[in-house]
């Protein structure tokens, strides 16, 4: 579907992209994470025909982006980070113009209208002025305008950008209802945003893809080898023991506070393979102590992320604590 | 021309339902209105078609401000809202969205022109015109209109804020007034070559005399249509940034 090979951009001495290659098979939902600045909108931009690029080659179904922009919007759906809605048109006759621009017309338009309207639950609000809607329903008929056509590609920047946790769920429903009609990528610096919509991460940093990949495969690239996490009801200096006899458990960690009140201690241990677990049970249990859980310690993809973007703190990563409380 | 239409009936829309298109047009009738009674009109005695051409001069002057105002908006305020990337991902060619916002601008300058019409009509209660005159008039009008209302939308293409499309236009009608004046000290054949570039005296005169000549017409197209032309190409750079 999009295959881009060795791209740069560069605005004037600035650098916004380099050396960007990546392929996005039809049908596939890829996120692009980054902080700001690195590069995100600008590799929107340039497949969405708003940019040129300085170097390099972007193919869209086979077609070049400089020789053939006019066939490639056809295909395409672009919702920027803020959306271009005129205020004095009613959801309909906006829908009904971003519309005929991309070549809908007469029934055909009467009918891909109605679907968005549905799709983006815009129903309710279809004859509203845009001016009057709130932020949260203005970000979904943006979203209409860049499916209205039925483009095999939608470009969403910042989709969630700005909306309220409940907003958060029913863009991030809509989104999840649009995979597999359309060929999606979407940017955002929330972290779960993109691990629950996205079936493949495209990470930037600086400009540069830092990885790319589903979540399982940049966590397996950024830990090497596993953790497991124990609590166990008994001594602390005993279970260190315990631990200590067994083969291919390394790095054992007791949790800073040392016994709780409930006698409850809790350790992480470094793993070299999935079998170690059983053994560390069988010590656990064969040591006289209570195993009250013992877990695999995924490292996330916040942790990926600090650890790619090399001198990202983590206090710069915005906080994804409201949508998941939502969600959950 | 299905995309021109579109983009024809959207900015119509952004005319009349916001408060731009009916204060540019209250504004350019007010002041049209006025001039008629102080300056064409006056307090001494004048002959019917003296007055008439008097306010066609007059009116030349309101139908470049107005066309200037109806203009800066169509690029410089999209650029400015963010709804230029509609135009810009949507498989539309520059010069149809060129052509398509002139247009409409076009239309709605035409219908505030039209709409002074009684203002020439007040000369019958006391005096005679050919309407003949008052058509080659109007004809005159809306020349200038197109022409000037062409620079602006250069203008506006070119600028960031609709503050600087305005001056880019006025700044550019403002040169096209200024040949005539340059024309008479330079000498020929330059002096002459720029007499022709004169946006008002040369070509808009005869008109005000009731005189539709295709020289005049000729000029005022070939200033809409490179004006135009000019836009596209900015619009076409533009596209890519």
């Amino acid at each position: 579907m999009i295959v881009v090979d060795q791209v740069s951009k560069y605005y004037g001495a600035h650098r916004a992209v380099t050396d960007l290659s990546f392929e996005i098979a039809a049908g596939e939902c890829v996120g692009f994470l980054g902080l700001n600045g690195a590069g995100k909108s600008t590799t929107l931009r340039l497949l969405a025909c708003l940019s040129l690029p300085t170097s390099g080659s972007i193919r869209i179904r086979g077609l070049d982006v400089v020789e053939h922009p006019h066939e490639i919007r056809k295909l395409i759906g672009y919702l920027p980070d803020t959306p271009p809605l005129y205020g004095e048109m009613t959801v309909d006759e906006y829908l009904t113009h971003a519309g005929a621009l991309r070549g809908l017309s007469g029934a055909d338009l009467d009918k891909r209208r109605t679907r968005v309207l549905d799709q983006c639950s815009l129903r309710d609000v279809a004859g509203a002025m845009i001016s009057t809607l709130s932020h949260g329903y203005r970000q979904r008929v943006g979203i209409a305008q860049a499916i209205i056509h039925g483009p095999a590609l939608v470009i969403l920047d910042e989709p969630i950008q700005g909306l309220d946790p409940v907003q958060i769920v029913e863009m991030r429903k809509l989104i999840g209802e649009l995979r597999g009609e359309h060929t999606i990528l979407l940017s955002t610096h929330i972290l779960t945003e993109i691990e629950r919509t996205c079936d493949r991460i495209l990470m930037m940093h600086h400009g540069r893809i830092a990885a790319v990949g589903t979540e399982q495969d940049l966590e397996a690239r950024l830990r090497g080898a596993q953790k497991l996490e124990l609590t166990v009801r008994g001594e602390a200096s005993a279970l260190r023991a315990a631990l200590a006899a067994v083969s291919g458990a390394s790095e054992v960690a007791l949790s800073p506070e040392g016994e709780s009140a409930a006698g409850l201690v809790r350790a992480t241990v470094r793993i070299e393979s999935a079998d170690v677990a059983e053994s560390i049970s069988r010590a656990v249990v064969t040591a006289g102590l209570g195993l009250c859980a013992l877990q695999p310690v995924r490292s996330g993809l916040e942790s990926v992320f600090i650890e790619l973007s090399g001198s990202a703190a983590p206090t710069s990563i915005p906080p994804a604590a409201p949508a998941a409380q939502v969600q959950a | 021309m299905r995309n021109v239409g579109i983009i024809v009936r959207r900015e119509l829309a952004g005319y009349f339902r916001t408060p731009s298109g009916y204060l540019i047009a209250a504004a350019t009738l007010l002041v049209q209105g006025l001039m008629f009674n102080t300056r064409a009109l006056g307090t001494g005695e004048k002959l019917s078609s003296q007055v008439l051409q008097d306010f066609l001069r007059d009116s030349s002057g309101t139908t470049t401000v107005a066309a200037v105002l109806l203009a800066m908006r169509l690029f410089a305020e999209e650029r400015q809202a963010g709804t230029i990337v509609l135009l810009y991902t949507s498989p539309v060619r520059e010069a149809q969205i060129v052509i398509g916002k002139f247009l409409s601008a076009f239309i709605v300058l035409s219908i505030i022109t039209l709409l002074s019409l009684y203002l020439p009509a007040l000369i019958f209660v006391n005096g005679k015109v050919s309407i003949g005159h008052i058509a080659g008039g109007y004809a005159g009008l809306l020349c200038v209109g197109a022409a000037t209302l062409a620079l602006g939308v250069l203008g506006s293409a070119l600028a960031r804020t609709q503050l600087v499309a305005g001056v880019i236009a006025a700044v550019l009608i403002f040169v096209l007034f200024l040949t005539w004046q340059l024309s008479r000290v330079v000498e020929p054949p330059f002096g002459t070559f720029i007499a022709h570039l004169s946006l008002y005296e040369k070509h808009f005169f005869p008109f005000m005399r009731g005189l539709i000549q295709l020289s005049d017409v000729v000029y005022y197209a070939g200033v809409v249509y490179l004006a135009l032309l000019a836009a596209t190409r900015v619009v076409q750079h533009q596209r890519w940034q």
